[in-house]
Parts: structure tokens; sequence; C-alpha cells
């Protein structure tokens, strides 16, 4: 629909059709108000050159119709810009649940991404067309953006918590993915690719990346290896908070405050428990940070989200 | 005693003395109002991460020792009257009340110093000094640094800005007085010093708290 | 046929036994020492002439090596070129550009005082931006910090193993440099506005360089914070913005951007000042809506504090936060639109000549309306996620910036060059400059626009293949600017020896600078003036126009 527009990029998601039309419109009301500017200030400084013999007579005098007027209209313009902006921008960043979740880690330089099944690829990830892909991202370094031009979806990736972002391809193929945010050295070649492609070739593709153990299976590993189970397994005598069905519902912390036990939630009480202790518990959980790095976290994020929902683990 | 006011001209760009005096006033309000955002921003920090983290504050805090920030709020609140007698006394003409009232501020300000200094000691001793010399007391979390981080970078920076403050007091009774350029009708000068003066107090007065009285209710 | 300038605009009175601020006193002390605004001003332009040129030579070199995918540079080096580059171009050029050298120039002179407020403080403000410059110089030497100018953490505080200390202290002791001219130039239009000069009589430049001040006094003290806090944290490890200790890497883009973002404004505010100088003296008419004008420049500088995290629609903020920002900035916007449509209009019914400053005036208009209409579409939230940290910023910065801030500095250059040296410059070649700068330009950097759509990042030292040709147009077009640029150094320095001499009023303006000789005497004015009307009362019927003490010019 848009391959007659000269220079543009691809298309490739549901995603990437909303913001074309927003982009277009603001490149014709951009385009509108550069002609009136410079037609304005060509026909004015041709009629009203120094030797022309155009009447200067009645000089408006009173100005503020006219500033009222164009103020109005500006102020009236850009209101529909924003909403439409607005709107499009809370549909673009609410994450919702998605057919298939796939976990990124950006590291200097490049980007990890882990299946749920387990299979895991560096700098490039394959998905499958017309389903909603939702995307956890955690850093281990600095601060990266996750960036694929043709669906026109970005969002930083910062170390010390996670991001969620989420696509639908709607078009097979294979698409440019760039880190945007200056991460050193090699930022400029922290690229990859997005590799779109039918449901059957993506189970196949599943199936040939000889991997036996899903995420959440990993997961499972790292909570009895580091000691969770101890306090978190039902049949523990510690008093902790039970993580069966946990992900999704509303936590009470001890300060007073209300959270959503979502990705970032799992993550903050891992690396800073002592902050987000649950009301009517002991703040007696350890911290983990340095024992855990990112890409652990995830696996355990995977674990616990799957906790009450078994129809998580066997993905 | 040298010079009298028939010597002092104002700045060729000033039409008179009293639009000299009066600008120079202007001018040190309005880089109050700068310095008051600088100050403003530390704060603005130190209060987000006493919120994140309200626990290890509490708990980091407990080793400011209130005895000297009482004291030294006491020594300054003191020397804010004393610089605005002088500077009354300066409009009065009463030139050794004013010369005396000055050398009570300089000594109550270096009083100050003083108490800070012991306190800068004491904490030493209790081991509270970022990086170099800090231990966590028992229960307190990573945060308890940054709360003696702010704790120095605060105070030091106050503790720079009554330096200076002390500086030009001096300046004024050394070289301004001596010589003569301060009288009633021109008194200028000292009014700035002394908005600057009392500015060091007030900064004085938020960080207080900040430091204090934290956990402390 | 058309009258050419040298026949409109009068000749220089001879040589005069009056001594002008130059040739006053002569020696090398009397320079260092001096007291005088007009001195000071120049000693600014010297210093920012400099690192325009340094910064520019980093430029240079960063097309150069972007001219192909396989480049000229290491990528280590071409990334601390571009964060010098950006840091040099910043506080070094652009923030002081036109404030501490047309401002320290012209503001008394246009109110009708002999001096700012505060000379000693003056010229210590130029001593220490000096003294960050050395410092700046010393990153630079030794090797540049490889941040980015914006220093995100945790990058900059724990991974770059760049200068950034000594560039993050060169930038907190340059903001002293800041608040120092912001202080003087807002008691002095407060307090040494001659009789009859009232707030609604000042010219636009004037209202400008206070709006600009205001911004300054205000921002630059968190910019001193902010690099104090991020100097401490990489010296001493504290963890105020490293997650692994519980801090926040995005407190650090909160309170940069807290300043920087009114910054953006303190660079475009001074500009539009100029502007409004210009365009009515050309058009030979009274600006459209002045009042306007002033409540426009007045807004923006209030409306640029409650922006700034429209760079971090795509770092994880909330979306309602985000929400909130997007709309303060489209409402920013608005005021700037109001301008851009009150200088077109100012040309109708005018009687308008094309010097050179005029052609510098207009390419600013168009280059910032352009700037600005692609400042919407990163105002639209869906629309940023998409552009933000590609090329697109990239163009739509440098538009304003360059394409609007450098050509009002050079329109300023010669609207006030007559005044500044006594001397006129031949306006042939300068025209031809103000065009070769418009072509450069918009050859250089429009490309840039599509680059970004097509998904070019930003801070890049290579790319894809197939994206050459833009990025080989776009060095093609920074090598016209580079001439552009350099011309204006050879026909002004040219005309400081071989110049006509320049009459007081050479243009017919109406300020009050223009009623004093070229080069104007130490102490401006003779007798403080009283001011009887507002400024540009230019009459395009007949081209009389009446000068602000009140004296009346024929056409």
């Amino acid at each position: 629909m848009y391959h007659w527009i000269p220079f543009w990029p691809d298309t490739a998601a549901t995603n990437a059709i909303a913001v074309n039309n927003l982009f277009i419109a603001e490149l014709g009301l951009s385009a509108l108000i550069m002609v009136t500017v410079v037609g304005m200030m060509v026909v004015f400084c041709i009629r009203y050159r120094r030797g022309s013999s155009a009447s200067r007579a009645n000089l408006t005098e009173t100005t503020w119709h006219f500033e009222v007027g164009w103020t109005t209209a500006t102020l009236a313009t850009f209101l529909v810009l924003f909403v439409w902006g607005a709107g499009m921008y809370v549909w673009l960043y609410q994450a919702p649940r998605g057919d298939i979740e796939i976990y990124v880690v950006a590291k200097r330089w490049m980007w990890k991404m882990e299946h749920p099944g387990g299979q895991r690829e560096i700098d490039a990830l394959h998905v499958p067309v017309d389903k909603t892909i939702r995307l956890v991202m955690a850093s281990e370094d600095v601060i990266h953006s996750f960036f694929v031009p043709a669906f026109r979806v970005k969002h930083d990736v910062v170390p010390g918590t996670l991001e969620t972002l989420w696509f639908k391809a709607d078009k097979i193929g294979t698409y440019f993915l760039a880190c945007t945010q200056f991460c050193g050295l090699q930022h400029a070649t922290m690229q990859g690719k997005v590799v779109v492609m039918s449901g059957p070739d993506y189970a196949r593709w599943l199936t040939q990346q000889g991997v036996h153990e899903s995420l959440a299976q990993q997961g499972e590993e790292l909570f009895r290896a580091h000691g969770c189970s101890g306090c978190h397994d039902k049949n523990s005598t510690v008093h902790a908070p039970s993580l069966v069905g946990l992900y999704g519902t509303m936590v009470h912390l001890q300060d007073g405050t209300v959270r959503v036990a979502d990705e970032t939630y799992i993550h903050d009480c891992i690396f800073n428990p002592r902050s987000f202790t649950v009301a009517g518990y002991p703040p007696i959980m350890p911290d983990f940070s340095g024992q855990l790095n990112e890409g652990d976290v995830l696996k355990l994020v995977a674990y616990i989200k799957s906790l009450g929902h078994p129809e998580e683990r066997a993905k | 005693m040298r010079g009298s006011a028939a010597v002092l001209r104002p700045e060729p760009q000033y039409a008179s003395l009293d639009q000299q005096g009066d600008v120079a006033q202007v001018g040190m309000w309005v880089f109050l109002v700068n310095e008051t955002i600088f100050f403003g921003a530390l704060i603005f920090t130190y209060f987000l991460y006493r919120t994140f983290y309200s626990h290890d504050f509490d708990i980091a805090a407990k080793d400011a020792v209130l005895w000297c920030g009482s004291v030294n709020f006491a020594l300054l609140v003191t020397s804010s009257l004393t610089m605005v007698l002088a500077i009354n006394a300066a409009a009065q003409g009463r030139r050794r009340a004013m010369i005396w009232l000055l050398v009570a501020t300089v000594a109550l300000g270096c009083l100050f110093l003083g108490v800070k200094g012991f306190e800068y000691y004491l904490d030493y001793q209790d081991k509270v000094v970022p990086v170099v010399n800090y231990q966590a007391k028992p229960g307190e979390g990573p945060a308890g640094e940054l709360f003696w981080f702010f704790y120095w970078v605060a105070t030091g920076l106050h503790a720079i800005h009554l330096t200076i403050g002390i500086g030009l007091v001096l300046y004024m009774l050394l070289w301004r007085i001596r010589r003569g350029e301060i009288t009633p009708a021109y008194f200028a000068p000292l009014e700035v010093v002394g908005i600057y003066w009392s500015f060091v107090d007030t900064v004085w007065l938020f960080l207080y708290p900040c430091i204090y009285l934290v956990g402390r209710s | 046929m058309s009258v050419t300038t040298a026949e409109r605009v009068p000749q220089g009175d001879p040589v005069s036994a009056v001594p002008n601020y130059l040739t006053a006193e002569n020696t090398i002390v009397s320079w260092l020492f001096t007291k005088d605004h007009k001195r000071i001003a120049l000693l600014f332009f010297a210093s920012i002439t400099f690192f325009f040129f340094v910064g520019g030579f980093a430029a240079t070199m960063m097309r150069l090596n972007l001219a192909t995918p396989e480049g000229l540079l290491q990528p280590a080096v071409y990334n601390r070129m571009f964060t010098m580059h950006g840091i040099i171009m910043v506080w070094f050029f652009l923030i002081p550009s036109i404030p501490a050298t047309f401002g320290n120039f012209f503001i008394p002179m246009m109110i009708g005082a002999r001096d700012l407020a505060f000379p000693r403080i003056n010229l210590a403000s130029w001593y220490v931006f000096n003294l960050s410059g050395l410092v700046v110089l010393y990153a630079l030497v030794m090797g540049g910090a490889n941040t980015g100018w914006t220093f995100y953490t945790p990058l900059s505080t724990i991974y770059a193993n760049g200068y950034v200390f000594a560039a993050a202290l060169a930038v907190f002791i340059n903001g002293f440099s800041s608040i120092m001219t912001g202080l003087n130039f807002v008691v002095t239009i407060h307090r040494m506005r001659a009789p009859g000069m009232t707030w609604m009589r000042l010219p636009l430049f004037v209202w400008g360089i206070y709006a600009v001040s205001v911004v300054m006094l205000t921002a630059t003290p968190v910019l001193a914070m902010d690099t104090f806090l991020l100097g401490a944290e990489r010296f001493l490890g504290l963890g105020l913005f490293d997650p692994t200790h519980g801090g926040d890497p995005l407190l650090w883009q909160h309170m940069f951007w807290f300043y920087s973002h009114p910054a953006v404004y303190i660079m475009i505010l001074p500009g539009m000042g100029v502007v409004s100088e210009i365009i009515p003296c050309y058009a030979r008419r009274p600006v459209f809506g002045y009042a306007g004008m002033t409540i426009a420049l007045m807004s923006i500088a209030i409306l640029s504090f409650f922006v700034w995290a429209h760079h971090m629609f795509v770092a994880g903020i909330s979306i309602y936060s985000a929400i909130v920002f997007s709309l303060m900035t489209f409402f920013v916007a608005v005021p700037s639109a109001i301008k851009v449509f009150n200088w077109t209009v100012t040309l109708h019914k005018g009687r308008i000549v094309f010097d050179a400053a005029m052609l510098y005036a207009l390419g600013f208009v168009l280059l910032f309306t352009l700037g600005g209409v692609t400042g919407l579409m990163l105002a639209t939230l869906a629309v940023d996620v998409d552009v933000h940290g590609t090329y697109f910023v990239v163009a739509h910065f440098h538009y304003i910036m360059v394409g609007a801030t450098v050509s009002a500095f050079f329109g300023a250059l010669h609207y006030w060059w007559p005044k500044m040296t006594g001397r006129m410059f031949p306006e042939g070649i300068a025209r031809f400059a103000a065009i070769l700068t418009y072509i450069g330009f918009n050859l250089t950097f429009f490309p840039q626009f599509v680059l970004g759509y097509l998904g070019m990042p930003r801070r890049s030292y290579t790319y894809p293949a197939q994206w050459q040709s833009w990025n080989l147009l776009s060095s093609a077009g920074a090598s016209i600017l580079a001439i552009a640029y350099l011309l204006p150094l050879c026909y002004l320095g040219w005309s400081l020896f071989k110049g006509r001499k320049a009459a007081a009023n050479p243009w017919g303006a109406t300020g009050l600078e223009w009623t004093t000789p070229s080069p104007p005497p130490q102490h401006n004015f003779k007798r403080t003036p009283v001011v009887e009307l507002g400024p540009y009362s230019y009459n395009p019927e007949d081209g009389s126009y009446i000068s602000q003490d009140g004296t009346a010019h024929a056409g």
C-alpha cells in the first residue's frame, strides 16, 4: 500500500501501518505549513520588494484578530495530532498478553534472544507471521534500545529493570534490527535481523534448534540451585510468600503501596528485596544481585509465571 | 579617617550612588535565586532517594551528631542577628557598633566551622565517610552510604559558602570600612553581604532537619 | 535600474577626533582587564569562534567518515569525535554565541545605558569561560569523552573509558560563565533602562536576551548539580545512577534533560530576537504583533521547563507522564508558530531590501519552520517511538541549532558589523555566502531526515551499505556548507582593512544603538538618551523612519 511513496521503508507489522498513517498525515500537514509560509514569503518578497509600485497604504494597526485566529487554529491542529499520537502510543506501549513471549537480553554488543521452549539465537529473532509477539527485555550492562524500523517499534532496554514490547508482523521477510541508544564502541554494529516466517516454517525452525529444556524448566533448576525453594516451597518452615499463581495479581507491600506482580516486580524482588517486602512478611529475603545475571532472572521469571499455569510450562 | 562620601562616586554606568546600591542588591537577590535552585536540585535528589530507601536512611542517620548540628544552628542564627544589627548600625552611623557586630559575625561563623570540623572528625571516627572510611551499621542496606554522601556534599558545599561569606565580611571590615567607604549615605555593599549571609543561614535551616532530624520522631 | 547598496547606504564620516572604544586604549592589558562591555563582547567573539572551528573540525571528520560505510576513522575515534562535537558546539559555541557577543555589545546600547550593571562580573564570565575551555581542550587532546554529549548513565559512570570526568568538569565550570552573563543581563534590563524606555518599548532583541537570561539563571544550576553528581559517581563509585547498587539510570536522564531542554531554548531565543530586529529593518515596516512576540518569547522560556521528558518517551517512563509531556511539548510549539507567522506577515506591505543580513534572517524563518514541523512529529508520541534515536532527530535539531541559530548569528554579524567595526563589507559576496549557506545546509541535513525514517541509528560510525547514497549526499552538502561558513571570515576580515567607512546608521534602523557613531565611543552615549517611542517606527509608505529617541528621518 505504501510502496508508491519514494524512499519509504518496509511496512511489515500492524504497528507499522498505524504509525505510517499518522506520519503521512503529519508529512501532509508539514507540507501545507511549508507551502503556506514559503508561499507567503515569496509572494510578499516579490510584491513588496523595494522598487515595486504596490500600495503600502493602510498598514494593519490592530493585529490581534489575526493572532488569536492563527493561534487557535495552530493549537487545535496540534491537539488533534497529540490525541491521535497519544492514543496510538498507549496501544503501542501497553503490551498485551501475546501469543508468544520471547526474552531478549541486550549486552554490549549483541542481542541474545531466548524462546520459551529454550531455543536461543544471537542477533537474530525468528517469529511467526500474524501472531502477537511479546518481548521481555533486560540489559546486562548499559542502556540499549531495541528497534525494528519495519515494525516502527522501539523501546529502550534499561539495566536494573525489565521492559516489554509487542508487535504483530504481517509480512513474511527479513527485517533490520538495530540498537538505537549509544552503548559504547560497537554500538553502530549492534544490529541483527528479525525473520518473519509462516506458522509451519516457524514450528519447523523451533524443532531444528536442538534444545530440550524450556525456559521455565531452566528457571526451575535455578530456583532450586540458588535456594529459592528453601523459603518459597510450600513445605518450607520459613514464612515466605507463595509464588503459585502470583503472576498478574496485586501485591500489598510493607510500605503501604500496591504493585502488580509483573515481570518487573519479580525482577525487583530478586535484586532489591528489602525495598519490596510484602506486607506481613519479615524482611529476610537475601539480595541476589551479584549472584544472578539478567539472563538467569529472565529464566526465573519464566518459571514463576508458569507456577499455577501448567500450560505455560509445556511451551 | 581617610576618605569621605564626597570622594565616593558611582561607576560610569550608574546615574547615582543610590542606583548603584539598589542594583547591587537586586543582583545579589537574583544570584540567590540561582543558588536556591542549585541547592534545591541537591535536596530534591536527597528526598528522592530518601523516599526509595527510607529504612536505610533512618538507620544511617542515627550516627548524625545531633548536638553539633543544633549548636551550629544556634550559632548561625545568632550570626544572622549580629549581621542585621551591624547593617542597622551602619545606617545610623554608629561605626564602632557596626565594626564589633561584624567581628561577632565573623567569630560566630568561624565557631560554626570549628564545630563542623570537630563533627567531621567524629564522623570519621564513626566510619561514616563514604568510600574513604565507611562501615554500614547493623541492619543498614547499601543505600545508607548514599545518605552520608549527601551529608558530606551538602555540608561541604554549605561550609564553602560560609567561608566565602566570612571572607566577604572580612573584606568589608579590613578594606571598605577601614577606608571609610561605608557610611550612612552609602552602605549598600554591606547590605549585599548581609543578604548573602542570610542565605547561607537559610540553607542551614533546610539542611538541619534533612540531616539531623531524620527518623528521630 | 535598482539602487545598489553602495548608493543606498550613506557614506561614513571622515575620521573624527573622538576616540572610539577600539582606539581609546591600545595595550593588551587594556583589553584583558577591560570593563567595557563592547570589548568583552569582542573577547567572547574570539573565544567562541575558536571553538566553532574546533567543533566544526570534528563535524568535518565525522562527515568524511560517514561518506562511505567503510569509513575513515577507527570506531573509538569516531565515538569521541561526535561526543566532543556535541559538547563543544553546545556549551562552547551555541549557548554563548549570540548572548555573550551581540548581547554583551548591544544590550546596554539598545536600552540607552553606558555599560552593563556589573562590568567586572562580565569580564570574569569571559575568564571562567576560557578556564572551562582549557579543561575541555585538555579532555579533547587527551582523547576525548566517548559517551555522547548527553552522558547517559551507567555508560558514562561505569563503562566508558574516555575522559568523561574532565569533560563533565569543563561543562560544570562553563555553567558559571552562563550564570554570570545571565545575571548581568537580567539586572541590567530591569534597572538600567534609559528614561522613557518602558518594557513595551524595548526592542525584541532585548526581550529575547531577557528571556534567555531568565532561563540561564534558573536552569544552569541544575546542570551544575548534575555534572557534580556525575563526576562524583564516576570518581567515587557511589550508586546514585548504578542499578546494581539500587540507583536509577533514568534519574540521570531526568536531571540532565531538566536543564538541557531549556538549554536548547537558550540556543534559539536569542536568534529569534535577532531576526525580529533584522526583518522590520530591511522590510522597512514595524514588526507585526509586537506584544504577541514578547508574550511568545516569555511563554517559550517558561514552558520550556515543562517538556523535558519528551527526550525519554521510549526510555521506560510511565505512559501517563509521557502523555502529559507530549501535550506540554505541543503547547510550547504554539508560541514558536506564532512567531513564524508574525515574521512572515511583517513582510506584507513592506519595502523589502535583500541585503545579506535579511537573507540570513529569511533563511532562519524557513529553516526554523522546517525544523519546527519535524519537532511536531517528534512531539507526537507514536511517531517518536519510531524515529527517536535515529538520524531523524539529528536532522531536526541541526535544522534548529545550525539552520536557524547559526543563520541568526551570521545575520547579526552582518547587521551589526558596521556598528561594531566602523566598516562596511562587500554586499555581493555576502549575499552569495548567505545563499550558499542555505543550499549547503539543506543538502547536508535534509537527507538525514530520510535516513532516520529509514532506520539509521544516530551515533553510528558505520551503516548498512544500502544507505550510502544519502550519506554521501549529506557529506557533499557539508563541504558546501563549510565553504559558506568560511567565506565570511575572508571578506569580513578584508573589510577590517579595506572596507568602506561606515556611517552611524547605514541601514536606517530605529534602535538607540544606531544613534551613536560607528564604532561607538567608550561610554556609548554622550548624554543618556530619552526614549520617545517604541521600536520599529518604520513607515513603508514613504520609507521614512523615526529613531527611538524621537529623531525623524526622511525616506
